[in-house]
């Protein structure tokens, strides 16, 4: 039973109604139940499409709040909507999921690490330089500093996106005036 | 950490000195409330149901707000209280996961409001304490007894970063996976 689904996310939809499909696929067919040898338990033979899991040493940027723009580590889970949160130089202390947006970047540490413990853990995964070379990481880089350029600055930028086009506008023209002749 | 609602306060009182008793008897209660003034009085309304002294003939010594010791460690609260329903008067034992007492307390309040519609003039703290994890009794405070929690969060829900940026109609429908 596939649902279409209207989301952008239609792929995902797929895939959790086909895992239901597949679980109560004995339910719906006797006879699937009867050729196939029964398992104990319906491994999911479909991967799970969340990627990025609250878990004590995952990277999160705070993206609501005081501390909006901070990358912060979650420590230890609270309860179902709030992590106890830490970062090299804040005070540890809870925030709840919704202020959080989950990174890509996860690193090894027992629960609720001493500070030390944690600078050293953040050292040896070498946070800082993934998230400035992840494309999150640039687009944040770009965005402020596009956010503090100042008069004379923005003036060199429109000097250098006008140039630019006037490179590719002359390329284009040479590869037109080729396939025309 | 944020601000609380309900402050813990330890209030220490005794029946003014006669002539036949020079030395009274000294009480000390810790209690939650708003603020100092209202602990004081919550003070007489409790000893006055347990001793025979009322706040015209006795005096409160010291009262002091208790603050929390380690704020930065995750506790599982166990809180006792006694609630007047539209039926009559029930106990009842609650769990929470916090950092804070005062925070478990401000969260005991809120579920009591919403699940039993019970206000907070109704609700009174018989006792409080922090629980070993392998004493809890709640499923869904022992359900996060786990060191190697992991779940995905399932709905992301798209906020702008300030109130400022909030619109009533937005260009695109917002991506509410991941």
């Amino acid at each position: 039973m596939l649902v279409v689904c209207p989301r952008s996310d239609g792929e995902e939809c797929k895939i959790k109604a086909l895992i239901d499909y597949k679980t109560l696929a004995h339910l719906i067919y006797p006879s699937v139940a009867l050729s196939r040898p029964r398992r104990t338990s319906p491994s999911l033979a479909v991967k799970m499409p969340f990627k990025r899991y609250v878990e004590i040493g995952r990277v999160a940027l705070v993206n609501y709040g005081k501390e909006y723009g901070r990358l912060v580590v979650i420590v230890d889970v609270i309860d179902q909507n709030r992590a106890l949160v830490d970062a090299p130089d804040m005070v540890r202390g809870q925030m709840n999921f919704k202020r959080l947006s989950l990174t890509d970047i996860k690193i090894d540490i027992p629960r609720v690490p001493k500070k030390k413990t944690l600078i050293d853990a953040m050292e040896a995964a070498d946070v800082k330089n993934k998230w400035e070379k992840s494309s999150w990481g640039r687009k944040l880089i770009v965005q402020k500093r596009r956010a503090s350029l100042n008069d004379f600055d923005r003036f060199k930028v429109m000097l250098a996106k006008i140039k630019r086009g006037g490179a590719i506008r002359q390329e284009l023209a040479k590869l037109k005036k080729e396939n025309a002749a | 950490m944020g601000n609380f609602r309900f402050h813990q306060y330890q209030v220490v009182g005794r029946a003014l000195p006669t002539a036949t008793d020079e030395h009274p008897k000294i009480y000390r209660m810790k209690l939650w409330a708003t603020n100092e003034v209202r602990a004081k009085s919550k003070f007489w309304y409790f000893l006055r149901k347990l001793k025979k002294v009322k706040k015209s003939n006795g005096q409160v010594l010291a009262i002091n707000e208790i603050f929390e010791r380690k704020p930065t460690k995750i506790k599982n609260y166990g809180i006792w209280l006694r609630y007047q329903s539209r039926t009559g008067y029930h106990n009842m034992y609650k769990e929470y996961r916090d950092t804070t007492l005062n925070g478990s307390v401000e969260q005991m309040y809120n579920e009591m409001a919403s699940r039993h519609r019970v206000r907070c003039h109704c609700i009174q703290i018989i006792k409080t304490a922090t629980i070993p994890s392998k004493l809890c009794k709640r499923e869904s405070t022992k359900q996060f007894h786990d060191s190697k929690i992991k779940f995905p969060l399932v709905f992301k829900k798209v906020r702008p970063p300030t109130r400022k940026l909030k619109t009533t109609y937005k260009a695109s429908r917002p991506n509410l996976f991941k």
